[in-house]
């Protein structure tokens, strides 16, 4: 890989966002992934191939992330650097020179309106070069069935934070596999287990976001 | 001040039963006025009540000095799955209930009471202004924090000490979500109004942000009320990490010097995995140590969740908390209720 898109993988990996960026302590006054992934537009690197060295960047922080090497905050520092170089490619997804891996639509479960693990989930699968569509906190099975109309192919990720809450989660997989038998749906969150997955006829667990970017990873192979 | 501490009707009884076995705390409330009445007969008495009942609740260091040179001191379960029990509906938010349905709370505190906590926490964990700006209550933030402290405390009487519950924004300081001043207003206010209501001291629990849980404490601290803070660990190696990469060891230092007088964990796992936490607090800091961990894990039968340990076992694995880890208050988190308590109340030290 080419030393300026090796850069910007440095940076993911290691959640520099931008030159103004005080994290991490030991990149301090360097240029960011904002400011990498500009230039190597304008220097003429395709698209393509920046989109690859962030995907890069944020497999090492998935690996460093299950061997615990990491935790929360560094996944959400590289989310955000991956955030700002992904904002200079928009226009490149839109007209079609740069492709994602897939679309994956993602929402809290009725009933509960806790975000945080659901945030960090959609950052981190956008950052493996997915389109996310988040639908916030509180989705009503509806709004899951409006949206997989829109977008075929999608996979759907609910998550939940309460064992009171998550039960609405086996009525929304109902109500999606009513209108949609074959639809892919991920489930998570705090209280949710690989048993209750299958109980309630989910497709796929995984205790952190890693699992469901490889899940997914295979999926569009 | 506002404060209406004398027992509620509705528990007349049980007080006056209580008032017949005092339990031994009786005498940290102030130790100049050992007997309290139970039940306010005549206006006088109830001034009277309010003026003693007013200094009780409020504890100097040396009363809660005394308190924590007799471990084990008992703590209280899980609230939100008995407010379920009495009708609360999934979703919505507990503290709501304060205002709503102030007899159900009020019951729940008492059956802590009543199974032998010392101390008991109030109805208000998700009570910050920036979490129940979620549920659209922002502008009832002063009202469901002194109100959740009056009916634990009217619960309480003079069986029980009383610590405001103060949990996490679920805003993140790091993405830029909220302020650290927000952050430290929001739990300010809340601090305010639980002291307001009558709070013996207040407690910051399942904090995962080593940053949240400092701002929390520091706005506790400065309304002058003892204040325990404590902890979720449940990720890393050996689950000695919180979510956010928190060390025991850092949580112990970074709160000390915030000014909690007491620090812990709660929730996140079973006692099972809390006696190496402790030994790692213990070796931090020379505070009280404050344990609350979960009936085990938790699985899903018939759709409803289920917590299989039972009191008993829990008790027991609880039991060398204090016997070998050096920690002064136990209870329960998630997947406990008042059977786990008396079980605990049951097993005392040999």
């Amino acid at each position: 890989m080419e030393e300026i898109l090796n850069n910007l993988a440095r940076c993911i990996e290691f959640g520099k966002t931008d030159k103004a960026s005080a994290w991490p302590p030991d990149m301090k006054e360097q240029d960011g992934a904002d400011e990498i992934a500009l230039r190597a537009l304008e220097e003429g690197h395709p698209p393509d191939r920046i989109l690859e060295a962030l995907i890069t960047g944020m497999e090492a922080v998935g690996r460093k992330f299950s061997e615990n090497k990491i935790f929360v905050p560094q996944m959400l520092m590289s989310a955000k650097a991956m955030k700002a170089a992904m904002a200079h490619l928009k226009p490149a997804f839109e007209s079609g020179t740069a492709r994602r891996k897939g679309t994956f639509v993602i929402g809290t479960v009725q009933g509960d309106l806790h975000d945080i693990g659901k945030n960090i989930v959609a950052m981190y699968i956008e950052g493996n070069g997915y389109e996310v569509v988040d639908l916030g906190v509180d989705v009503k099975p509806e709004q899951f069935l409006a949206e997989i109309g829109k977008r075929p192919g999608c996979v759907v990720g609910m998550s939940a934070l309460l064992t009171t809450t998550m039960i609405n989660m086996k009525r929304t997989v109902e109500v999606i596999r009513d209108a949609y038998p074959d639809q892919v749906i991920c489930v998570g969150g705090a209280p949710v287990t690989e048993k209750f997955c299958r109980d309630i006829n989910a497709d796929f667990y995984s205790p952190g976001p890693q699992g469901a970017v490889t899940f997914l990873n295979k999926l569009a192979s | 001040m506002r404060i209406r501490l004398y027992p509620h009707k509705n528990d007349r009884n049980q007080s006056s039963q209580n008032q017949k076995n005092p339990r031994h705390l009786k005498n940290h409330h102030n130790p100049r006025n050992p007997t309290i009445p139970g039940i306010p007969q005549s206006p006088e008495s109830q001034e009277s009540l309010k003026y003693q009942v007013a200094n009780m609740s409020r504890i100097t260091r040396k009363t809660w000095l005394e308190l924590c040179n007799k471990p084990p001191v008992i703590l209280d379960g899980a609230w939100g799955s008995l407010l379920q029990q009495r009708g609360l509906p999934a979703g919505t938010a507990p503290e709501a209930w304060n205002l709503t349905h102030s007899g159900e709370v009020r019951n729940a505190a008492r059956a802590y009471v009543q199974a032998g906590s010392q101390i008991i926490l109030t109805n208000t964990f998700g009570g910050n202004q920036i979490a129940l700006g979620r549920h659209g209550l922002a502008d009832k933030t002063t009202a469901i924090n002194r109100t959740g402290a009056e009916l634990s405390r009217q619960a309480a009487g003079t069986d029980a000490l009383v610590l405001g519950s103060i949990g996490p924004t679920g805003a993140m300081l790091m993405m830029g979500e909220i302020s650290a001043e927000q952050m430290g207003d929001a739990f300010a206010g809340q601090a305010d109004a639980l002291k307001e209501g009558g709070a013996d001291g207040l407690v910051i629990e399942t904090m995962s942000d080593l940053e949240e849980a400092v701002l929390a404490t520091r706005a506790a601290a400065a309304i002058g009320l003892p204040v325990v803070s404590s902890m979720v660990f449940d990720s890393g190696p050996q689950n000695h990490h919180t979510m956010m990469g928190v060390t025991p060891a850092q949580a112990a230092v970074a709160l000390e010097d915030a000014g909690a007088w007491a620090v812990g964990a709660n929730c996140g796992l079973g006692p099972d995995v809390f006696l190496p936490l402790c030994h790692a607090f213990r070796a931090a800091t020379k505070l009280p140590l404050w344990m609350k961990p979960n009936a085990g894990l938790p699985e899903i039968e018939d759709g409803k969740t289920v917590y299989r340990m039972t009191a008993g076992e829990f008790a027991g694995l609880v039991r060398p908390l204090w016997e070998q880890g050096g920690v002064v208050f136990v209870g329960g988190c998630c997947g406990t209720d008042p059977s786990f308590i008396q079980a605990l109340k049951a097993n005392p030290p040999a």
